[in-house]
């Protein structure tokens, strides 16, 4: 595991950004041979994309031959309601950039068979080869994905019923009013994810310090689902410094001594700034 | 490239790196076109899985909904009321010129005139929008949404330049009877000025309103509860505020005072025309009616035949007028023989005037107007299903191109 200690979210989302797009010129993806990125949604990761678009238009990376995952979706929203996450794909990364509509893939929370839903996902995650990188967010209590506390640490794509921590988290984003908000989501398992090739997890603000701890220091646990990440060969975890409050000073200053390696990660490529 | 749409296959145009005039705000978002319309994007993307054709990169400018003139009299040395071999021809002449203004579609306009030129000129403009509700604008030139006829049922005190001895009232017959009579048919016809004050106006401003055709009230000398009985009965909009009116006196505001009453009947709005050339309405009456009543205002150049000519003597019809910078003088004198201001011009001298932002300038320009006609989902927006009637132009609003359904019909 790697652990990337940054000092607020700007900086995060920036680092992030760089390593996705370093993740891709590396690749070096081409009509038959596409990058596969795996994509949450939420205020984490809105950063990063903003960077990534930054990056389309500077012309320093393009999506024409990434296909991409989401991590999940609300079952029963209307795609085009504004809270669904079509609509966060959309207007916040998709309609900027040059990625090409078949290559998205987000679950339709709509479909009338759900379960089938799930494993086509699951089947053409596995037709695209695998994922190279998913990115990801955790909630406080730690849940990656929709995958909330105590769900199973080997689970595929599925319905799940959302918490009642989560539902009430989400009905600001529902004119506070609890009865709107979905009470069910499809998601990614946890399994699904611990197949990708590599995984960035991007954790900022004080109120989830506690499950960065969790995740990092004590052992995997069901309950804190992201934990499961311990054993997973490629994992980065991307925090800034109000993350760490509960870290032990030395987790902290270990993974910070090493900051100078680890930004080599993001360093521009040679030649990739010259396009254009 | 064929297309890629399970919808349509019409080829699909992406203006990009523009601001675009949306939710009366200047937005950094691209604009999708296709058929002529405005496409979203996110159905596009998600329920077609389909892309732009081609992308037009707009240099980071403002675009913004193609201008709607209700109001033009004439232009390039045409006069619309002038009975001519083929005043179809004169239309569309003036149609053209006036797409180098960002105006997309206008309402050619008669003043008062005897009835055989209304019969002779609305003929020549049925057969000229016959085709369809309005004839549509393209490379030919501006859209025509109708006629708007001004007079001659107006009050003979404030009849302005319009010539007495046509001045016409209602008579005994009620409804619009005499008004077929005159003009020989509304067929064509959008909008009709008229003074409310006139004996019989009350069966005449409800039946046009129920006919779909706009009433306007204008060259008259109502009181305010004569103007907010006629808004009451349909009437929505007031011809060049200020002008050939009774002037705002406090006790008794006149039309002028519809745009503070609270006698407007729930969820209807009166809209007015402002003629904002810097020389028809002073920039405080300016700014008195548009703070007083902003979503109301509508913008009109209320040009006459004058406008588009170059500086200097020119015969006009019976008429010799000298043109002198933004002035159009008879002859000799000092006498204003009308407007000659540009949609453009006035779009730009409001916003100054006014203090406006420059979302509010441009929606009184083609958001009101459209909405006034009762066309606001088809035009003077941006929203998603509109004809993608637009202006490109620079943040001083100085025009670079105008496009009408999405084909570029002007560049500077």
């Amino acid at each position: 595991m790697k652990l990337i200690i940054l000092e607020q979210y700007d900086q995060v989302s920036e680092w992030a950004a760089k390593y996705v797009r370093n993740k891709i010129l590396l690749f070096n993806p081409g009509p038959e041979r596409y990058f596969t990125l795996g994509l949450p949604t939420g205020g984490t990761p809105l950063g990063c994309y903003k960077k990534l678009i930054e990056f389309y238009k500077n012309g320093e990376v393009s999506f024409q031959y990434v296909k991409t995952f989401n991590m999940d979706e609300y079952v029963g929203l209307p795609r085009d309601h504004p809270e669904s996450y079509h609509s966060f794909m959309w207007n916040n990364f998709f309609k900027y950039i040059d990625i090409r509509a078949e290559n998205v893939h987000i679950l339709d929370g709509n479909a009338a068979d759900l379960p089938s839903e799930c494993q086509a996902f699951e089947k053409k995650i596995q037709d695209a080869g695998g994922i190279e990188l998913f990115v990801g967010g955790i909630g406080p209590d730690g849940h990656i994905a929709f995958n909330e506390p105590g769900s199973s640490l080997v689970s595929r794509t599925r319905v799940k019923t959302l918490a009642m921590d989560t539902i009430q988290a989400n009905a600001r984003f529902f004119d506070g009013d609890l009865s709107k908000v979905p009470t069910m989501a499809l998601t990614v398992g946890v399994g699904t994810v611990m197949e990708a090739k590599e995984v960035m997890i991007l954790i900022t603000g004080g109120h989830k310090a506690f499950a960065l701890y969790k995740a990092i220091e004590e052992g995997v646990n069901h309950m804190w689902t992201v934990s499961a990440f311990q054993q997973h060969p490629q994992t980065l975890f991307v925090c800034d410094e109000d993350a760490t409050l509960e870290l032990r000073v030395k987790t902290v200053k270990y993974f910070k001594g090493m900051m100078h390696v680890h930004n080599k990660l993001v360093d521009p490529l040679p030649g990739s700034l010259k396009k254009n | 490239m064929p297309s890629n749409g399970s919808v349509s296959d019409a080829p699909i145009t992406q203006f990009i790196n523009c601001r675009i005039l949306k939710e009366h705000t200047l937005q950094r978002e691209d604009l999708w076109v296709r058929d002529g319309r405005i496409l979203d994007p996110e159905k596009l993307f998600f329920d077609e899985q389909g892309y732009a054709d081609r992308q037009l990169d707009c240099g980071g400018a403002i675009l913004a909904p193609g201008f709607i003139d209700v109001q033009l009299n004439g232009g390039y040395g045409v006069d619309f009321s002038t009975p001519s071999e083929d005043p179809g021809a004169g239309v569309a002449f003036v149609a053209k010129k006036i797409l180098e203004h960002g105006v997309t579609s206008f309402c050619p306009t008669l003043v008062t005139s005897p009835p055989s030129v209304y019969h002779k000129v609305l003929q020549r403009f049925s057969f000229f929008t016959a085709r369809c509700e309005f004839q549509s604008g393209g490379v030919h030139g501006a859209g025509v949404l109708g006629v708007h006829l001004e007079g001659p049922f107006i009050s003979l005190e404030k009849k302005g330049a319009h010539p007495e001895q046509f001045l016409r009232t209602f008579g005994g017959s009620g409804g619009v009877n005499p008004l077929l009579e005159v003009y020989g048919g509304l067929d064509n016809v959008s909008m009709v000025t008229l003074a409310p004050e006139l004996a019989g106006s009350q069966s005449v401003v409800e039946e046009l309103s129920q006919r779909g055709v706009t009433v306007s009230l204008g060259h008259s000398v109502a009181n305010l509860s004569q103007a907010e009985e006629a808004v009451q009965q349909g009437a929505s909009f007031i011809t060049h505020l200020f002008n050939a009116m009774l002037p705002f006196h406090h006790r008794d505001p006149g039309i002028v005072g519809l745009l503070t009453s609270n006698r407007i009947p729930a969820g209807r709005s009166v809209f007015y025309g402002m003629i904002a050339d810097g020389i028809h309405t002073n920039p405080a009456a300016l700014r008195i009616a548009h703070r007083a009543h902003p979503a109301g205002l509508v913008l009109v150049t209320d040009a006459i035949m004058a406008m588009g000519l170059p500086p200097g003597r020119h015969t006009l019809g019976q008429q010799v007028i000298e043109i002198q910078g933004l002035h159009a003088y008879v002859a000799g004198t000092t006498t204003l023989s009308g407007s000659i201001a540009t949609m453009d011009m006035c779009v730009r001298h409001f916003q100054q005037a006014s203090g406006c932002s420059v979302p509010e300038a441009l929606e009184a320009a083609s958001l009101h107007p459209a909405q006034l006609l009762g066309i606001s989902h088809q035009k003077g927006s941006l929203e998603y299903g509109c004809d993608a009637d637009l202006v490109l132009m620079d943040d001083q609003m100085v025009l670079e191109a105008t496009y009408i359904s999405g084909v570029e019909v002007w560049r500077k």
